[in-house]
C-alpha cells in the first residue's frame, strides 16, 4: 500500500461467505420463520410469555444483556474521548460497530416483543409522552443513542468511499456526537436498572435496591470494557492478529477497580438493609445470588493485576468470566428473582430461543462483513497480517 | 512519539484515580443507601369524588353472579380451562383467574376439610379479584404513552387502548396483578377493570349491581371505608343491615345513600384491618376478611408507601429540570473537544 502509514485503519478483507457465516445464516433464517408465526398468530403462540412474566428473554437478554455488550462504544469513548486516552484508539471503531449492532437488534426486538407494534412510534409523540415513566426516557435514550451511534461510525464508511470533504465537516462537529454516545448510555443504562424498582417486593430484596441505576450503570461500563478485550482476542485469533495485550491489560486494571466498587456498593447496601440474611436460606434466589456474587468475585480475581504481561488466555477468561458474572446479574434482575405470585411460571419457548439465537446470528455476520469489507481494525495489524498471509501463501490455503 | 512516556503516565494517573473513586464509594455507600430513602416525591391524595368496591368475603357465597354480570356487560368471550373442556362445551364461563377475558373473577381459599366458611383452618374463604383503582397507581406511572390515566375526579384508573403500544410494562409492574394482555391476539390488548364507566346503563358498576348480599358494593370510597370500620366495630354475630349495590356518600353530609333493600345477615367474624385502606399508598376498592387477606393471595406484607413515589422520587432527583443530563453533556463536550484537537487524523490535515 502506497500510502500505508498515513492510514489508521484498513479492511481486513478477506471472502464474504465463510462456512461460519452460512451457518449464521441459517439461525437468522430459523428466526424468521418464528418471527412471521409471531405476527400471524400473536405473541401468545411462538412465546411462552404469560400475565405473571410478561417480559421474556427477548426483553432480558436480548435488550437488557444486549445493551450491555454493546456498551463497547461507550466504554472506549469513555476512555479514548473523555478520559483522553488516545493509545486505546485502535480500540474505538470495533468496539463502536459491535455497539451499533448491540443497540441496532436490542431496539429491533424490542420492536417485535410490543403487543401492539403498529402504534409503536406513539412514544415519540410529546403529546403522549408520560414524563414520569423510566420507560419513556430509557427508550427515548436508546433511539436516540442508536442514531448517535451510527454517526460517530459513519467517517468509516465515508472514508471508505472516499468522502473526504462531508468527513471534514463532520470531524469538526464529531465531539458533540461523542459526549452524547457517552452521555446517553450514562441515562439508560442506569435506567434500566430504575426500571425495576417500581416492581417492589415482586423482585427480591437480594436484588430490589434504590441503588438500581448506579449497580446498572458500573455494571454497563465493566461489561462494556470486557466486550473489547473479549473482542480483541477473538479478532486476534480468528483474524490471525497480534494481541495489543498491553493496551487490554492495562484496561483490566480499570475494570478490576470498577468491579471492585461494584461488589462493594451492592453487599454495603445489602448489609446496610439487612436484606442479607436472605442470601442463607434455602431458596433458589439464595443459589442464584450466591452464584452470581462467586462469579463477580472470579473474575475479580482474575482481573487483578499481577505481573506485567499477563497471558491471553488469562486475559480473555476473566473477561469471559466478566461478561457471564454481569449477564447473571441481569437476569437475575430481570426474570430469575422476579416472583410475580403463585402459579407462574416462565422458561423461554423455543421460538424464543431460536430468535434470540437468530439475532446474535446477524449481529455477528454484520460484524463479519464491516470488518471485511470496510476499514474497521487497526492498519498496524492489517500489515502484520499481510505478512502473515505471505507466509500462509507458501503453505496450502486453509479450508 | 512520546507514547511510551504518556502510557506510563497515564497508567499511573488511571490507577490513582480508579482507587481513588474506590476508596470513596466505600465510605459514601452507607450514607446514599440512606439519602436514597429520602428521595421519594409525596404521596398522592385521594381524588375528591373517589369510587371503588368494598368487597365482603365474609358475605360473599362464591355465586360468580359478578362474573357473569361483568362478561355480560364488557361483552367478554367464557372461557373454558384446559381441564374442564370434555364436558364443558363453552356454555358454563368458568375462568380461574382474571385475563383478557375477564375483568373479575371470585377465587376461593381452601383449607382441609373445607367445612367452615371465612375459617384459615379446615375452611374456606372466598375473594374477589379486579383492578383495585390505586391512588398512585404504579400502572400510571410506568406507562411511557399515558395509556393508563386517573380520573380526576373519580380516580378510577382508566386505559386507553388507541395510545397503547403494548409494552406490557403496566402488567410486570402491578403488584395486584391486574392488568393482562392478550397474547393469543395477534392484534391484542391491554384489559382491565374501568368500574363499567364506558357501559351505557350502568350506573353502578355490574358486579355490584347484580350482588345478591351485598358483599360487592359500590360507592365512594372514603362512604366504604366508613362503612367498613362500622362493620369491624360491630359485635361479630349481631344482626346487621348490608346495604346491597350501592353506597353512596350523601350531598348534605347526612347517613350514606342507597335505594335498595338492605341484606340482613349476622355480622362476620373478621380480621383486623381494611384491605387497600393504607397498603401502597392506598386503594380505591377495599376488602374485608375473615382469613388473613395473604391468604387470599393478595399482597399484604408490603409498605404504605407507593412504589411509583420511590421510583419517580429517583427518576425526578436525578433528572430535575434536566440540569444534571445538560451540565454532565457540557463536561463531556468539553472533554472530548479537548481530546478531539488533540488526536486530529493526520491524513485531514
Amino acid at each position: 500500500m502506497a500510502h500505508a502509514p498515513a492510514q489508521r485503519h484498513a479492511p481486513i478483507g478477506g471472502r464474504v461467505i465463510t462456512l461460519p457465516f452460512v451457518i449464521l445464516a441459517a439461525f437468522a433464517l430459523a428466526a424468521t420463520f418464528f418471527l412471521v408465526e409471531r405476527f400471524v398468530f400473536g405473541l401468545g403462540a411462538v412465546t411462552n410469555l404469560s400475565d405473571g412474566y410478561p417480559w421474556g428473554i427477548w426483553i432480558a437478554i436480548d435488550l437488557v444483556v444486549g445493551t450491555a455488550f454493546g456498551c463497547a462504544g461507550y466504554a472506549v469513548a469513555l476512555l479514548v474521548y473523555i478520559l483522553n486516552r488516545g493509545e486505546y484508539h485502535p480500540l474505538v471503531r470495533p468496539a463502536l460497530l459491535a455497539s451499533l449492532f448491540g443497540y441496532a437488534l436490542g431496539g429491533f426486538s424490542v420492536l417485535i416483543d410490543l403487543g401492539r407494534y403498529w402504534q409503536g412510534h406513539n412514544m415519540f409523540l410529546p403529546w403522549l409522552s408520560q414524563y414520569n415513566s423510566v420507560m419513556l426516557e430509557t427508550a427515548l435514550c436508546i433511539a436516540a443513542y442508536i442514531t448517535v451511534l451510527m454517526i460517530e461510525f459513519s467517517p468509516v464508511v465515508l472514508e471508505r468511499f472516499g468522502l473526504k470533504n462531508v468527513r471534514r465537516k463532520l470531524d469538526r462537529v464529531l465531539f458533540i456526537f461523542i459526549a452524547l454516545g457517552v452521555l446517553l448510555p450514562t441515562m439508560h443504562q442506569s435506567s434500566m436498572g430504575t426500571i425495576l424498582v417500581i416492581l417492589g417486593h415482586q423482585l427480591s430484596p437480594l436484588w430490589q435496591t434504590q441503588l438500581l441505576p448506579l449497580l446498572f450503570l458500573v455494571s454497563a461500563l465493566f461489561m462494556g470494557f470486557a466486550i473489547v478485550v473479549f473482542e480483541a482476542v477473538l479478532a486476534s485469533v480468528g483474524f490471525r492478529r497480534p494481541m495489543e495485550t498491553f493496551i487490554l491489560n492495562r484496561l483490566c486494571v480499570a475494570m478490576a477497580w470498577l468491579l471492585a466498587g461494584f461488589l462493594i456498593v451492592r453487599m454495603a447496601d445489602l448489609v446496610f438493609d439487612g436484606d442479607i440474611a436472605r442470601a442463607f436460606t434455602a431458596t433458589y434466589d439464595a443459589l442464584t445470588f450466591w452464584a452470581e456474587t462467586l462469579l463477580h468475585v472470579l473474575a475479580l480475581f482474575l482481573l487483578w493485576p499481577r505481573g506485567p504481561r499477563p497471558s491471553a488466555q488469562r486475559l480473555f477468561l476473566a473477561a469471559f468470566m466478566l461478561l457471564v458474572a454481569g449477564t447473571l446479574y441481569r437476569l437475575n434482575c430481570y426474570l430469575i428473582a422476579y416472583h410475580p405470585g403463585d402459579g407462574w411460571f416462565y422458561f423461554p419457548s423455543v421460538g424464543e430461543i431460536m430468535v434470540t439465537l437468530g439475532i446474535f446470528s446477524v449481529e455477528v455476520m454484520l460484524y463479519l462483513v464491516f470488518v471485511k469489507k470496510l476499514p474497521v481494525l487497526h492498519t498496524v495489524e492489517a500489515a502484520y497480517r499481510e505478512e502473515h498471509a505471505a507466509e500462509a501463501r507458501e503453505r496450502p490455503a486453509p479450508g | 512519539m512520546d507514547l511510551n512516556r504518556r502510557r506510563f503516565l497515564t497508567l499511573a494517573a488511571t490507577e490513582g484515580a480508579a482507587g481513588a473513586a474506590v476508596a470513596t464509594a466505600a465510605t459514601i455507600a452507607p450514607g446514599a443507601v440512606a439519602q436514597a430513602q429520602d428521595l421519594r416525591r409525596d404521596p398522592k391524595p385521594l381524588p375528591p369524588d373517589a369510587v371503588g368496591l368494598l368487597y365482603d368475603s365474609t358475605l360473599c357465597i362464591g355465586c360468580r353472579a359478578c362474573q357473569a354480570a361483568c362478561k355480560e356487560a364488557n361483552g367478554m368471550e367464557a372461557e373454558v380451562p384446559a381441564r374442564y373442556a370434555a364436558w364443558n362445551a363453552g356454555t358454563w364461563d368458568s375462568p380461574t383467574d382474571l385475563s383478557g377475558d375477564t375483568l373479575t373473577v371470585i377465587q376461593v381459599y381452601q383449607h382441609g376439610t373445607m367445612e367452615e366458611k371465612d375459617s384459615p383452618t379446615d375452611g374456606y374463604a372466598f375473594v374477589k379479584r379486579q383492578c383495585m383503582h390505586c391512588t398512585d397507581a404504579s400502572c400510571i406511572s410506568v406507562c411511557p404513552v399515558t395509556a393508563m390515566t386517573k380520573d380526576e375526579g373519580t380516580g378510577i384508573v382508566r386505559h386507553h387502548p388507541d395510545r397503547c403500544i403494548g409494552c406490557r410494562y403496566c402488567v410486570l409492574a402491578c403488584p395486584f396483578g391486574v392488568p393482562r394482555y392478550e397474547f393469543d391476539d395477534p392484534f391484542g390488548q391491554i384489559q382491565k377493570c374501568e368500574l363499567c364507566a364506558d357501559v351505557p346503563g350502568q350506573d353502578v358498576p355490574a358486579c355490584a349491581d347484580v350482588c345478591p348480599t351485598g358483599a360487592t358494593l359500590y360507592g365512594h370510597t372514603e362512604t366504604l371505608a366508613e362503612e367498613a370500620r362500622r362493620r369491624l366495630a360491630t359485635r361479630t354475630g349481631e344482626a346487621y343491615a348490608f346495604p346491597r349495590g350501592v353506597l353512596l356518600r350523601a350531598e348534605d353530609g347526612g347517613d350514606p345513600v342507597t335505594d335498595r333493600a338492605r341484606h340482613e345477615a349476622p355480622m362476620g367474624p373478621y380480621v383486623e384491618g381494611i384491605y387497600g385502606e393504607h397498603l401502597l399508598g392506598g386503594t380505591q376498592c377495599l376488602m374485608l376478611a375473615g382469613v388473613p387477606f395473604t391468604l387470599l393471595g393478595v399482597p399484604e406484607d408490603v409498605p404504605d408507601t407507593s412504589y411509583a413515589s420511590i421510583t419517580e422520587g429517583i427518576q425526578h432527583t436525578l433528572y430535575r429540570y434536566m440540569i444534571g443530563p445538560i451540565l454532565l453533556l457540557g463536561g463531556l463536550i468539553a472533554f472530548a473537544y479537548r481530546s478531539a484537537r488533540q488526536h486530529r487524523p493526520e491524513e485531514w490535515d
